[in-house]
């Protein structure tokens, strides 16, 4: 009974800031089945300061992952909140595998304690179970930390679900004289909590984080005609510009080591990649070819540089050795394949791709050297690999919307992250460690 | 059915023998100290005209355009000229449109251009950004072949952030494929 009030209790909050809708588009094939139980809160204040229920958090990411098959709440027996009152026979009836229960407790002076178990159904067993003390501001993120330890322990790999994403919104702004207005924001990986860290009136394109998570990096059109690319501490709000030559200053990407950018510039007279060093401010020329050459992405050694070029006649992805050398074309199949993204093994690349079906998410294997086709869109763009490689997330257009939205490696799980006014591109997902 | 799959069952085997969590502790060693950080809020930027508390009027995103129509007889002119999908190279029509404009610079030594380059929507920002620079130098490149100083020609790409077209097909794609022309 205690636990069938909490519930209710959790779910009273659950819309209480709903920013962002959340559409699941499809199942996948063989996903882990989890019963997670709504957590205990002692104390009404702990729940009012909860943005979300925790296991409803939970269950979202579980879900989003595409793993994991989160059992019905409708069906469960009872709330348990400790082990000693899990009836695991109850659950093995609902076939749930796996079984999450948890509490969270006021401690006061603004802070929580948040604590989870996760149960093995089947073996009666404690998986994994961990206490965590939160300021409130941090608790919702508790229920993403929480994830992680569950998609670890159950799949043997690290989750993503406690990271974050930048990307570019535009609004305008009501007046004598609408405005547009563009703003780059960082969220948590599900969408959540956008917070502004540049707003201008002019565009904004190009967001690319720096391996330690506090940098970002951006091409602003704040100086138009003249297009410069800055970067900024997110933390400070400090900014540097790294490049405002003639012509073109796009496609930032940070090297894995943080020391070096790759930029695309057309100074010389036609575009093309340069590293520049940000502890010398040089700049090295990387390629040169009357084509366009554009879009760098660094494998994660560092060492290779896949780009977007259109010296075949059509955009395809090349590679080059990051200190210089000759490229060497990667894709073949389809009229045009461009900005590429390396998962985290470097054992696949995440691009755009058309093979006459329109512009889809694609996915390069090294392996296979084939590329294939990960989304039934027609308007893809912006591809960017979730920090564990499994996920991709990605612009594209829904019910005449721009929207981020994801999808797994095998194309099965695929789900939109929509801001419910203006309209949201170019996601850029963050590396692991960050200190928000 | 009902089963972890084996990947999940040896993982979990490497957690039991490892001692990791007896059958109902809650495992402490990480939490507390380990899990809270102290965190900074990030900082918001603001460029352009509220910095600093004080208006000014420097940019104007909804301009459209860095130059302006004088009013004068380029006006008469084709001021915008437009590209097949994925080509950067100029029609007849277009190279005539280019020529025009370098005529009339020829005969008005003090006015200067700004030709903006412009993609549709399909395919990627960056590419674009690329695709719409080359569309920019193509009208450049005539109009300097007919003599105009290149110091009175500069060229800008937005890529595809700036539609005039919001649709999503090709009579908006044609529409956004471009250069405008704009004196100064």
């Amino acid at each position: 009974m205690q636990g069938a009030l909490a519930a209710v209790l959790l779910g009273a909050c659950a819309s209480a800031s709903a920013v962002l809708t959340i559409e699941v588009n499809k199942g996948v094939e063989a996903p882990i089945p989890i019963a997670i139980v709504p957590f205990a809160a002692e104390g009404i204040a702990a729940v009012a300061a909860a943005e979300s229920p925790l296991a409803d958090v939970i269950e979202a990411d579980l879900a989003r992952s595409g793993k994991f098959a989160p059992v019905a709440r409708d069906d469960f027996l009872s709330m348990p909140h400790e082990p000693d009152a899990v009836r695991y026979k109850n659950w093995r009836l609902l076939k749930a595998e796996a079984l999450v229960i948890g509490q969270v407790a006021n401690l006061g002076d603004d802070h929580f304690e948040v604590q989870f178990r996760l149960l093995d159904v089947f073996r009666e067993k404690q998986l994994a179970g961990q206490k965590f003390v939160v300021p409130a501001k941090r608790l919702r993120r508790s229920a993403h930390q929480i994830s992680d330890i569950i998609h670890e322990t159950l799949t043997g790999k690290p989750g993503a679900f406690d990271t974050r994403i930048a990307f570019v919104a535009d609004e305008i702004v009501a007046g004598e004289t609408p405005k547009r207005r563009y703003l780059l924001q960082v969220a948590d990986a599900d969408g959540h909590d956008p917070k502004t860290i540049l707003e201008s009136r002019e565009i904004i394109v190009s967001p690319a984080w720096a391996p330690d998570g506090d940098w970002i990096a951006y091409v602003s059109y704040e100086h138009a005609p003249l297009i410069t690319i800055y970067i900024q501490n997110l933390w400070s709000g400090e900014r540097k510009r790294i490049a405002d030559h003639p012509g073109i200053n796009s496609a930032p990407a940070w090297s894995p080591d943080g020391k070096r950018l790759a930029l695309t510039l057309s100074k010389d007279g036609n575009t093309e990649i340069y590293i520049y060093h940000l502890a010398t401010e040089r700049l090295r020329r990387l390629t040169r070819n009357t084509a366009i050459d554009t879009e760098p992405a660094w494998s994660p050694d560092g060492g290779t540089i896949a780009f977007t070029s259109d010296r075949p006649g059509t955009p395809q992805i090349y590679r080059i050795a990051a200190d210089g050398g000759a490229a060497q074309r990667v894709t073949f199949e389809g009229r045009y394949n461009a900005g590429a993204s390396y998962s985290n093994d470097g054992k696949s690349i995440a691009l755009i791709t058309n093979q006459g079906n329109g512009f889809r998410v694609g996915l390069y294997s090294a392996r296979d050297r084939t590329v294939s086709e990960l989304t039934q869109t027609k308007q893809d763009e912006s591809p960017t690999f979730a920090p564990n490689g499994e996920m991709i997330m990605y612009a594209t257009q829904s019910g005449g919307r721009n929207v981020i939205a994801t999808v797994s490696p095998d194309g099965r799980t695929q789900q939109i992250l929509g801001l419910a006014n203006g309209s949201v591109r170019e996601p850029a997902w963050a590396p692991f460690k960050h200190n928000l | 059915m009902c089963k972890f799959s084996s990947k999940s069952i040896t993982f979990l085997a490497t957690l039991l023998l490892a001692g990791c969590g007896g059958q109902s502790a809650v495992n402490q060693d990480t939490a507390d100290d380990g899990d809270v950080v102290v965190t900074e809020e990030p900082v918001t930027v603001v460029t352009g005209d509220t910095t600093g508390g004080t208006t000014t009027s420097g940019l104007d995103g909804d301009s459209g355009s860095d130059g302006q129509s004088l009013g004068g007889d380029e006006e008469s002119l084709a001021q915008v000229i437009y590209f097949d999908y994925d080509s950067s190279l100029l029609s007849a029509d277009g190279r005539a449109m280019a020529q025009a404009h370098a005529e009339y610079l020829a005969g008005a030594a003090d006015l200067r251009i700004i030709l903006e380059g412009h993609a549709d929507e399909r395919g990627t920002r960056e590419y674009n950004l690329a695709l719409a620079e080359d569309r920019a130098k193509s009208v450049a490149n005539v109009i300097q072949a007919w003599g105009i100083d290149s110091s009175r020609i500069q060229t800008v790409s937005y890529g595809e952030e700036r539609p005039v077209a919001l649709g999503h097909d090709e009579s908006a794609w044609s529409l956004n494929r471009r250069v405008e022309i704009l004196y100064q």
